[in-house]
C-alpha cells in the first residue's frame, strides 16, 4: 500500500468503521452506564435559588471558590487546552467542510492563521498539563497507563493534523493520512477510556447538581 | 473468598447505580477533590485523594458491571477485591474522611464523592473492616438507645436537673403535641442547658413540645458506619415514636449526622415519606427570629467567628438560618474565609471522633491545622458552632494545640441572652 492508498482507506472504509465503532462503543457505554438507574429520593426536597442539576451542569465549569489559587495549571491549562481543542476541532474550514460532506451542515470557520495560532498554543498547553501530570504529586499518584493513554490519544490527531497543514516532517499524503488515522483510533477508544467524560461529564454534574438540590444547597 | 468479604462485594454491587457508575466514567484524574479535602491538604500525602479512597468500589463497579472489566474478570486479568485490601482501606474511607462533602463541591466532571463514600462504606461494614470504635458506638445504640449507652432514666434525672434550673417544666410523651424533640446523648450529658434553653424559647414561643421517653436519642452510627440495615432500626424508632404521639414536627438537634440521618435519609432507608416534617433546630429558631418572637435583651460584646458544621450547612442544606441567627445575638462576627457551604470541616464527622486509635486521633489533629488557620486568620478569640460533635472534636484539638479559642453553641448562646 502507498501513502495515496493508505489516505484513501483512511478517508473512506477506515473513517466509516472508526465512526461505527466509535457510535456502537458510546451506546453500550451510555446504555451500561444509565440503565443501572437509581432509587427515587423519598426525602421531602427543599428548594433553594440556584440548586438544581441544570445548574450544576452550567456551575461547575467554573472554579469554585478558592480553588483557582490552589491549583491553577489544572484550571488555567485546562480552560486552554479545551477551548484550543475545540476551536481547531469544529472551526478548522476543512473540518467543516468534511462535516459538511458527511452530513450536509455547515458553518463559518476561522482564518488558517488564527488556527495556526491556537494549535501551537494547545500543543504546548498539553504539554505543559502532561508535565503537570508526572510532577504533581497528587496527579502522578493517581495516574494508570489508561491516562498517559488517553493524553496520546488526543495529543496525536493534534500535532499530526498541524504537521501535515506546514507540510512538515513527512510527505503532505502521508502526514494527513496519519492525522485521519490518529482520529480514528481516538474515536475508536474514546468511549473505553477517561475520554468518555466529554459525554458523561453533563450526566455526572446534573446528579451532583440534584442530589445536593433536592437539600436546598447550590453546589 | 470469605464469607463476609462476599457479603460485602454483595452489598457494593447493591448500592452501585447510574451515578456511581457514572461518577466513574467521568473521572479525569485531575485531582482537584484532593485541594479539597483536609486529610490530603494538611499531610499532603496523596494517598488522601478522595477518589482513591474509592478505589475498591470502583474495581467491584468495573468488574461486575463493565463490559471490559467483566473481561478482564474472566480471562483473570482484573485485580480482585481482598480482605486484605479492605483492611488496609479502612484508613482512607474512615479514619480520613468525615463525609464533610467538601471535595464534591469542586470535582469539575461534577462527581459526587461523598454519595459514594458513603455506598462504599456499605460494603465495608458488612465485610467487618469499620473501625472498632465505631462498631462499638452501634452497637451501643443499637442495643442500648444510644451511642453513649445512656438509658431513659439517666436521661430523667438530666430532665430533673433542667426543670429545677431553668424553672421550666420538661414534657415527656405528650400526645398531640406540635413538637417532638429529639436529643443527642453527647448533648444530654455535656450541655444540658440545651434543653433548658429549648424549654423557654418553646414556651416563650407558645409552641407545644414534648419528650419521648421511646425515642429521645437522635444520632445514627449506623449512618455513620454505613451499614443502612442498622440505621434503619435506629431512625424507626424515631418514627414510630413520633407517629404514636401523633406529633406534626420532629425537632432535631443541632448535632448533624442526626439532622442528615433523620432528614434526609430517614425516609429512604424505612421506604416511606414520614406522616411528619423534620426540622432543624434552627431552622426553628430562624423562623421564631422572623416572626420577631425570638428577641434579645442584649448581645455578646466580643468579637465571634462561626464553624459551620458540614451535616448541616454543607449537607444539610440549613443554609442561612445560622448566620443571620448568629448576627441577631453578638455585636461583631467575623467570617471565615472559607464558610457557609464551603467551609472546613472539624475533622471529627462520619464517626471520626469516635475512632480512637493513636494514629486516627493524631491524624484528626493534623487536620485541624486546617480549622486552625481558619480562626487564626479571623483573628478572634471565641468560635460559634452548632454540632455537640464538631464542638467535641474542636475541644479537644483547641486543648491539643493549646490556642486560646472559645467555644459557644449557637442555640445556647441564643437562649443565654433571650429577653425574659
Ligand atoms: S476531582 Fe473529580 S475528576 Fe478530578 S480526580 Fe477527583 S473525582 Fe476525578
Ligand atoms: S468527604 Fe470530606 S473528608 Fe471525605 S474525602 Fe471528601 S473532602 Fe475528604
Amino acid at each position: 500500500m502507498n501513502e495515496m492508498e493508505l489516505l484513501t482507506w483512511a478517508r473512506g472504509p477506515g473513517l466509516n468503521i472508526a465512526i461505527g465503532l466509535f457510535i456502537l462503543g458510546m451506546l453500550w457505554r451510555l446504555v451500561e452506564i444509565y440503565t443501572l438507574g437509581r432509587k427515587k429520593d423519598l426525602a421531602p426536597a427543599r428548594n433553594a435559588p440556584g440548586a438544581s442539576g441544570w445548574h450544576t451542569v452550567v456551575r461547575r465549569s467554573m472554579p469554585p471558590h478558592g480553588m483557582l489559587k490552589r491549583s491553577p495549571i489544572s484550571y488555567i491549562g485546562g480552560y486552554i487546552f479545551h477551548i484550543g481543542l475545540f476551536i481547531v476541532v469544529f472551526l478548522f474550514a476543512p473540518h467543516i467542510k468534511l462535516v459538511d460532506s458527511l452530513l450536509g451542515l455547515s458553518w463559518p470557520g476561522l482564518p488558517s492563521q488564527v488556527i495556526d495560532a491556537v494549535t501551537v498554543v494547545t500543543l504546548a498547553t498539553m504539554l505543559l498539563v502532561l508535565f503537570d501530570r508526572i510532577n504533581n504529586p497528587v496527579k502522578r499518584y493517581l495516574s494508570t497507563v489508561g491516562d498517559y493513554a488517553a493524553w496520546m490519544l488526543t495529543f496525536l490527531p493534534l500535532l499530526t493534523g498541524f504537521l501535515a497543514v506546514k507540510h512538515l516532517l513527512l510527505p503532505y499524503t502521508t502526514m494527513l493520512a496519519l492525522h485521519i488515522l490518529s482520529v480514528e483510533l481516538l474515536l475508536v477508544a474514546l468511549p473505553f477510556t477517561k475520554l468518555i467524560h466529554v459525554f458523561t461529564l453533563f450526566a455526572s454534574r446534573w446528579y451532583n447538581g440534584d442530589i445536593s438540590g433536592k437539600r436546598g444547597v447550590p453546589v | 473468598m470469605s464469607a463476609s468479604l462476599q457479603k460485602g462485594i454483595n452489598a457494593l454491587k447493591e448500592v452501585i447505580d447510574a451515578p456511581v457508575a457514572s461518577f466513574f466514567a467521568s473521572c479525569v484524574h485531575c485531582g482537584l477533590c484532593a485541594e479539597a479535602c483536609l486529610f490530603y491538604t494538611e499531610t499532603g500525602d496523596p494517598k488522601y485523594t478522595p477518589i482513591h479512597k474509592l478505589e475498591p468500589l470502583k474495581r467491584v463497579y468495573q468488574q461486575e458491571y463493565t463490559l471490559l472489566g467483566r473481561l478482564a474478570k474472566m480471562t483473570g486479568l482484573a485485580k480482585p477485591v481482598t480482605d486484605d485490601e479492605l483492611e488496609a482501606w479502612s484508613e482512607l474511607v474512615y479514619d480520613s474522611c468525615t463525609m464533610c462533602g467538601r471535595c464534591s463541591m469542586v470535582c469539575p466532571v461534577g462527581n459526587d464523592l461523598t454519595y459514594m463514600i458513603r455506598k462504599l462504606r456499605e460494603g465495608m461494614a458488612v465485610s467487618g473492616h469499620a473501625p472498632e470504635g465505631i462498631v462499638n458506638a452501634t452497637k451501643r445504640t443499637v442495643e442500648l438507645g444510644g451511642p453513649m449507652g445512656l438509658k431513659w432514666p439517666a436521661v430523667q434525672n438530666v430532665i430533673k436537673h433542667v426543670e429545677a434550673d431553668s424553672g421550666h417544666k420538661v414534657p415527656v410523651d405528650q400526645a398531640g403535641a406540635e413538637y417532638m424533640v429529639l436529643l443527642s446523648s453527647m448533648e444530654i450529658v455535656n450541655y444540658p442547658e440545651y434543653i433548658g434553653a429549648l424549654a423557654r424559647i418553646f414556651n416563650k414561643a407558645g409552641i407545644t413540645w414534648t419528650l419521648s421517653s421511646e425515642a429521645f436519642e437522635a444520632t445514627n452510627a449506623g449512618i455513620q458506619i454505613g451499614n443502612s440495615d442498622l440505621a434503619r432500626e435506629i431512625v424507626s424508632r424515631i418514627v414510630n415514636a413520633a407517629e404514636k404521639l401523633g406529633v406534626k414536627k420532629v425537632l432535631s438537634p443541632e448535632c448533624g449526622h442526626a439532622y442528615m440521618a433523620i432528614r434526609w435519609e430517614g425516609p429512604n432507608l424505612v421506604g416511606r415519606p414520614f406522616k411528619f416534617e423534620v426540622v432543624h433546630v434552627l431552622e426553628l429558631l430562624d423562623e421564631l427570629r422572623a416572626k420577631g418572637v425570638l428577641k434579645m435583651k442584649d448581645k455578646l460584646k466580643t468579637p465571634v467567628t462561626l464553624h459551620d458544621p458540614c451535616q448541616i450547612v454543607r449537607r444539610g442544606g440549613v443554609l442561612n438560618a445560622p448566620e443571620a441567627l448568629l448576627k441577631e445575638v453578638v455585636v461583631e462576627f467575623r467570617p471565615m474565609t472559607d464558610h457557609g457551604k464551603m467551609n472546613w470541616c472539624c475533622g471529627g464527622g462520619g464517626g471520626a471522633s469516635a475512632i480512637h486509635e493513636p494514629a486516627a486521633e493524631e491524624l484528626r489533629f493534623t487536620a485541624f491545622k486546617r480549622k486552625k488557620a481558619q480562626i487564626e486568620e479571623t483573628g478572634v478569640n471565641t468560635m460559634v458552632t452548632f454540632c455537640a460533635n464538631c464542638r467535641i472534636t474542636l475541644e479537644e484539638s483547641i486543648d491539643h494545640f493549646e490556642m486560646n479559642t472559645q467555644l459557644l453553641g449557637l442555640t445556647e448562646l441564643l437562649a443565654e441572652h433571650l429577653e425574659d
